[in-house]
């Protein structure tokens, strides 16, 4: 039903830990897969755009949905 | 595309100058870098097993203070005893509630993601520090080997 493979909710964490706990997910995960990050941080909106451009992983959504951001990203 | 390389100096050795190399190094190695922290003088402070990192008032005026404490402290107020274990417990606090992570932490997950740790051998010397207080992984090395790693860096900052 869920429309990715894994979630991690880096709710109520500060920089740089959502990246670090993101990048720590996607080691674990394989190639193409689909991970939902929740974030409470506003910091994290440019720091996901920017951890997606320079390690090749694709952000293909970026959003704010009641003072909360999600992130979809695929694993490069 | 050649993995990019980050260069620290650590110099620091308060609460607060402890998060730049952490944060920064952390980051990096998570988005790809080769890093490298190089701590000496009193930079190695933070790389002791039990950490007793502390912030001061005195002599920055740029921090900022709770309660409006500035206002009616003069400076000589914050040299009382015990003002700097105040403030160190009231910093820790705010952090805690702001979701920062501590800076054992950081300096975790440094290592889990192969952060290169070296302590500049010249400064333990001199100031008769005991390796065995220092975390496990730390290298010791001294200028030259220093510049070995820095001279083939994208990025070098001292802190």
């Amino acid at each position: 039903m869920a429309d990715f493979d894994q979630e991690l909710d880096a709710s109520g964490l500060n920089c740089p830990l959502p990246i670090l706990r993101a990048k720590k997910t996607l080691n674990a995960m394989a190639g193409g897969q689909l991970l939902h990050v929740i974030a409470t941080d506003p910091g994290s909106v440019r720091d996901f755009d920017a951890f997606a451009k320079q390690t090749g992983n694709e952000l293909i959504e970026s959003r704010e949905d009641g003072g909360k951001f999600h992130f979809m990203i695929r694993k490069s | 595309m050649a993995q990019k390389k980050l260069a620290i100096i650590a110099t620091k050795g308060s609460l607060d100058w402890a998060y730049p190399p952490f944060i920064l190094a952390s980051t990096a190695s998570a988005l790809g870098y080769e890093t490298q922290i190089f701590f000496t003088f009193y930079g190695l402070q933070l790389l002791k097993k039990k950490l007793a990192l502390e912030v001061t008032p005195l002599g920055n005026p740029g921090m900022p203070m709770p309660m409006g404490m500035d206002k009616w402290f003069p400076v000589l107020g914050m040299t009382l005893p015990g003002m700097q274990g105040m403030m160190t417990a009231m910093m820790k606090k705010k952090m805690k509630d702001k979701g920062v992570a501590s800076i054992e932490t950081l300096r975790d997950l440094c290592q889990e993601a192969e952060v290169r740790l070296v302590a500049c051998q010249m400064t333990v010397d001199l100031f008769d520090m005991n390796p065995s207080d220092f975390i496990d992984g730390v290298e010791y090395a001294g200028a030259a080997s220093f510049f070995e790693f820095a001279g083939d860096s994208d990025i070098c900052l001292y802190i």
